[in-house]
């Protein structure tokens, strides 16, 4: 990771926490309000790899505990998960769909959610588990998916500039030259070798 | 080259996740009086000024998503209000009539009115942030120490309990909603009976709340649509968190078996929690009394 990258990664982090606080939490959609932070850290996993969507989870989730003034540890443990599994996906598969930021928006909201319920019950909350528990985690998923391609939309606006290989660019570039980068093979950018030098 | 960097992923996903997990036991172990709270409320207060700018500047987009939001359901509202309209004129003239009465019985008798809430100081106090998981129901106010604000002060807002301030530093505090699984508070429901009861919220639905430990007997049926109040105590020197009166909600369900095997009925909160903006903070009870750390 650059040193822009980490820069723009860390005004990205605390953007998200503070409007998230400030605005969308006092948004309710459906009697839910969206969660942003698991959005952004899996949209920094999709586009710079696993170890920038771990760090940037970690201190994304930080973060949240504490100016949520919450237990500490809980978030950044569920959302370095989030960050790092989006970049393992990229790294492994490089899925090329346009819908993928919203199938892995629905999925990291599903984990943190669950994930959350899971956490707050081992750390012995005295709640009876409930149906209602689920419908508004189910919700939240349905709305967080609604705003997942916006959200990876503007992530990717960020810190584009930044990356060293822009899976978007790489792609088009694999399509128009049928291959890799026509820089990356030289032998072809500079045509047959004759006969005679052969020799 | 790929073994190094496989290894450098490696050991920084072990890292930032044995971080967390120490970050998460010490914290929870910790009294809160202890380093990382102290860490916690610092950074807090480091903060504060940027929420409270960025709740100011984006209180537009609030509004308009608010605007939307009112508009879809401004029908069903009205509709539901001119309902409650016509319930509370009836319910106005016996209180009026019976607050006339409750007066000069009191004077006749000389029955303490100190526990009341016309004996606290109201401090106002705007909200910069709030929580967005359903665990913990919180938000962040613009008022602290310096404005007189103290851990455990009730917090009401739009004519009914918000809940209590949980952290104080000088120039914001942490305010504990209801909802919150952490709450409970000592609640009356303004029936002939006037059975008091444990409010706790019901957790899954930030909109619901249960009164539980209620007398299993009695004509279930008509509890619903009470109201439900804070029911205020004193003992010695000892008094509630809350004063008594203060609307808490109205009874949404009370089923015959929820009553006769759990002692609950189903309440829906006084104040929508989710579109506070404002909100009074009650301090400084008066003097010389202890207050007790029960609901």
């Amino acid at each position: 990771m650059n040193l822009r990258l980490i820069l723009r990664l860390a005004v990205l982090a605390f953007a998200t926490v503070v409007i998230q606080q400030a605005a969308i939490s006092q948004i309710s959609i459906f009697g839910v309000s969206a969660d942003v932070g698991p959005l952004v850290v899996m949209s920094v996993g999709l586009l710079a790899g696993s170890m920038a969507g771990a760090i940037t989870g970690f201190g994304i989730g930080l973060l949240v505990d504490i100016v949520l003034v919450q237990t500490l540890g809980v978030t950044s443990l569920l959302y370095i998960a989030i960050g790092y599994w989006s970049g393992r996906l990229r790294e492994l598969r490089d899925p090329a769909h346009g819908l993928v930021p919203l199938a892995m928006g629905a999925a990291a909201t599903a984990f943190a959610g669950v994930g959350m319920a899971l956490i707050q019950f081992l750390l012995g909350v005295n709640a009876p588990v409930s149906l209602l528990l689920f419908q508004q985690i189910f919700i939240t998923v349905l709305v967080n998916s609604l705003i997942a391609l916006p959200v990876f939309t503007i992530v990717r606006r960020l810190i584009r500039p930044t990356l060293p290989d822009d899976p978007r660019r790489r792609r088009r570039r694999a399509y128009t030259t049928g291959g890799l980068s026509p820089l990356s093979r030289p032998s072809e950018r500079l045509g047959p070798i004759p006969r005679s030098s052969t020799r | 080259m790929h073994d190094k960097q496989v290894r450098r992923r490696r050991a920084v996903l072990g890292l930032l996740v044995g971080v967390s997990l120490i970050l998460l036991t010490a914290y929870f172990g910790e009294s809160s009086s202890s380093p990382l709270h102290t860490v916690q409320r610092g950074v807090v207060e480091v903060l504060s000024p940027v929420q409270e700018g960025a709740s100011k500047a984006l209180k537009p987009v609030r509004d308009v998503a608010g605007w939307f939001s009112d508009t879809l359901n401004a029908k069903s509202r009205s509709d539901q209000l001119q309902r409650q309209v016509n319930t509370l004129r009836a319910q106005l003239a016996r209180a009026q009539a019976a607050e006339l009465q409750n007066r000069q019985l009191t004077k006749l008798v000389g029955l303490d009115n100190s526990l009341g809430i016309e004996s606290y100081h109201q401090v106002a106090a705007h909200v910069i942030s709030r929580s967005p998981t359903l665990w913990y129901a919180t938000i962040e106010v613009d008022k602290g120490s310096d404005d007189g604000v103290h851990v455990n002060d009730p917090v009401i807002g739009d004519g009914g309990l918000v809940g209590r301030i949980s952290t104080v530093d000088p120039t914001v505090s942490v305010v504990t909603l209801i909802t919150d699984h952490s709450m409970a508070v000592a609640a009356q429901i303004q029936d002939a009976g006037g059975d008091t009861g444990v409010l706790v919220p019901a957790v899954g639905d930030p909109n619901q709340l249960l009164v539980q430990d209620l007398p299993q007997s009695g004509p279930f049926h008509e509890a619903v649509g009470q109201q439900v109040v804070t029911a205020g105590f004193k003992a010695g020197p000892l008094q509630s968190l809350y004063p008594p009166g203060i609307p808490i909600g109205q009874v949404s369900n009370a089923s015959e078996s929820d009553l006769l095997n759990d002692g609950q009925v189903e309440v829906t909160p006084a104040v929508d929690l989710r579109h506070l903006d404002a909100v009074q903070i009650l301090t400084k009870p008066h003097g010389g009394t202890e207050r007790a750390q029960l609901p």
